[in-house]
């Protein structure tokens, strides 16, 4: 029989059981629907994370305390106050550490800013000058926090775009911070950053006034920022920083050592990794449903070779041959999946186009994962149509015809 | 339907041997459930003959015709089909000699319900790649006098309609063989007459027809009639 009449009764077949076609279709729709929006969500949250990560720069470095010890118990990584302002001191000298351009220490909290107009909870950092330098930011208005405000322990504020205006405080007005007031001398150009951890809601202080007012802990940061020269020199930079910190907390075994350095990229593949599994998770819960719908399909097609024993049987004895059975049953099943799966590109691409409308959601749909569904969708529908396509093709033809 | 050409048909002509059956058994099951369905069965038919069947349920009629159509092959014996040994076939081979060969007529009509009737005879063509099917299928319901019935659906027919439409499907190939199991087995009397007088006049045309029945009204329609019982041929009859 020829492709084209075994396509032609393959159609009729399944469009004289219109709703049955319809239900069996639906669980492919469903499936690829899934797959394609689900790595779209994983694609984008992904893409965030990245891009948060890399507009920090990737020549920075940042420097963590190691883990605490006492009374027998070890606490987590960076609960340690083993960095100390004499670190960050050594760390700016060009002499020990050429490739090392500016040095940020860091120490923060969440704290309430009240300012005449309202009030508002955002982060608060205590850092010096390198701030800027170290997280590649620019001022929008006013100066940034100098040498002289760190060594005087000035009470004055930077603040990030966001935070400003929901404050409704400009360069020179006053903010109180733990009923301490300070004045806002500069306020920072946008990042360009949205949603959870945005870049534009944080204030900076002087670290010292930060130190002796804020959080307490005098001499100690939470965490060193430092910027490499350039990315080339992030290798060289790192192994300055090290060689000093161990000299300066006189540990002679490197693994004993007090502190971690972690760079943007070491960050950046973890939090890569981290979505990716999520990726990978929620595509697989995805994949299973376009399984189940896979099963359906052969589920249908053994009803339709049983139902349809005695038309087997009758085409048998009038010269189809057990091919030519087996191709107008797996054409049947390939249909379903394939006009399954397209419709479920057109849903999922719908559903990329209608969610980050709806629910602020990010979707990126990519090619990949709609060629890699649809693919699939009709692989799936083939393997499932063999084996009921097999059944018919087997039919012993009197048997078959016996069946009434 | 690659491959199908290799083997040629062997031209048949009057007088020569169409069927014949050499030494056949045919057993179904194993072990104790054994049946012999047909013991040593030889029969022979010529082109040109109208040959009756018959014999009580049990007998082995079923079992012959499924041989006969190439439905089935023996367990032992040979069967030769218009010179071709055709017992040794595969699956795929032997639905080709069904498709050129054989015509099947059947007692429960065996039409699909939701094709119209030159649909229906045209399915056998669909498995050969012919072109011009629908005129082909329109002059095979001439043949059997539905001329005017051809775009209704089995179940607008009567039952010796569809009898008809179902022997046109059977004629359509040009077979050289009409094999008809219990054609008139679900018709009134009036249908069997009917039925039974368009398949005298294929026979009178030259066509080979083989009908299986316990129906003895029917057995006079044949120029020649043999006994079964028990898998065997128990008397032959000359009409």
């Amino acid at each position: 029989m020829s492709l084209f009449h075994t396509i032609e009764t393959g159609m009729r077949s399944l469009l004289g059981h219109r709703l049955r076609s319809v239900l069996t279709t639906l669980g492919i729709l469903f499936g690829v629907a899934a797959v394609i929006s689900t790595v779209g969500i994983g694609q984008a949250s992904s893409d965030s994370v990245t891009a948060r990560i890399t507009s920090l720069g990737t020549n920075l470095l940042t420097i963590s305390p190691g883990s605490t010890f006492s009374g027998g118990v070890f606490g987590g990584s960076g609960s340690g106050n083993s960095l100390t302002m004499a670190d960050v001191t050594g760390l700016q000298d060009r002499q020990n550490a050429p490739d090392i351009e500016a040095v940020a220490p860091v120490s923060q909290g969440r704290l309430s800013l009240i300012s005449a107009s309202g009030n508002w909870n955002t982060t608060v950092s205590g850092s010096t000058a390198g701030w800027l330098l170290t997280n590649t930011r620019t001022l929008d208005s006013g100066s940034f926090i100098n040498a002289h405000d760190v060594a005087t322990r000035t009470q004055v504020i930077v603040l990030g775009s966001t935070t400003a205006s929901n404050l409704g405080v400009g360069i020179g007005d006053l903010v109180r911070v733990r009923q301490i007031p300070f004045e806002v001398i500069g306020v920072l150009a946008s990042s360009g950053s949205q949603g959870f951890g945005n870049q534009d809601d944080l204030a900076v202080v002087p670290i010292s006034t930060a130190q002796d007012q804020l959080f307490g802990g005098a001499g100690t940061v939470q965490r060193i920022l430092l910027s490499a020269t350039s990315p080339r020199t992030i290798g060289s930079a790192y192994l300055e920083a090290n060689q000093l910190l161990l000299q300066t907390h006189h540990i002679t075994d490197p693994s004993q050592a007090d502190f971690t350095i972690t760079t943007q990229t070491q960050v950046l593949s973890t939090a890569q990794a981290v979505t990716q599994t999520l990726t990978i998770l929620l595509a697989s819960v995805a994949a299973i449903s376009l399984l189940v719908g896979g099963i359906g399909v052969m589920n249908i097609m053994l009803v339709s070779v049983t139902e349809r024993t005695s038309e087997i049987g009758l085409r048998k004895a009038l010269g189809a041959t057990p091919g030519d059975l087996f191709r107008q049953f797996v054409i049947e099943a390939g249909t379903l999946t394939a006009v399954g799966g397209l419709l479920g590109v057109a849903l999922g691409l719908a559903a990329g186009y209608v969610v980050p409308r709806a629910a602020n959601i990010a979707v990126t749909i990519t090619p990949l994962p709609v060629v890699v569904a649809v693919s699939v969708a009709v692989v799936v529908g083939l393997i499932f149509g063999v084996y009921p396509a097999l059944r018919a093709a087997r039919l012993a033809p009197i048997d078959a015809l016996r069946a009434q | 339907m690659a491959g199908v050409e290799a083997a040629a048909p062997v031209q048949v002509a009057s007088g020569m041997d169409l069927i014949h059956l050499e030494s056949v058994n045919k057993v179904y099951g194993t072990g104790d459930a054994v049946v012999l369905a047909l013991q040593n069965f030889s029969l022979t038919v010529s082109v040109g003959e109208s040959l009756a069947v018959m014999g009580p349920s049990g007998s082995g009629k079923s079992t012959l015709m499924n041989i006969l159509g190439c439905l089935d092959t023996p367990s032992s014996g040979s069967y030769w089909f218009a010179g071709e040994d055709v017992s040794r076939l595969n699956e795929t081979e032997l639905a080709h000699v069904r498709n050129r060969r054989i015509g099947f007529v059947f007692q429960q009509f065996q039409l699909l319900p939701k094709l119209s009737a030159w649909r229906n005879v045209e399915l056998p063509l669909l498995y050969r790649n012919v072109a011009d099917r629908r005129r082909l299928a329109l002059r095979a319901l001439e043949q059997v006098g539905l001329a005017n019935r051809i775009d209704h659906r089995p179940n607008q027919l009567s039952g010796g309609q569809q009898q008809r439409v179902a022997i046109a499907r059977a004629l359509v190939t040009d077979p050289d063989l009409i094999l008809a199991d219990e054609p008139t087995g679900n018709l009134d009397t009036a249908s069997s007459r009917d039925v039974l007088a368009v398949l005298r006049d294929l026979n009178e045309q030259g066509r080979t027809i083989i009908i299986i029945t316990h129906d003895p009204e029917v057995a006079p329609v044949a120029n020649r009639t043999v006994h079964m019982r028990d898998g065997r041929l128990v008397e032959e009859l000359a009409a």
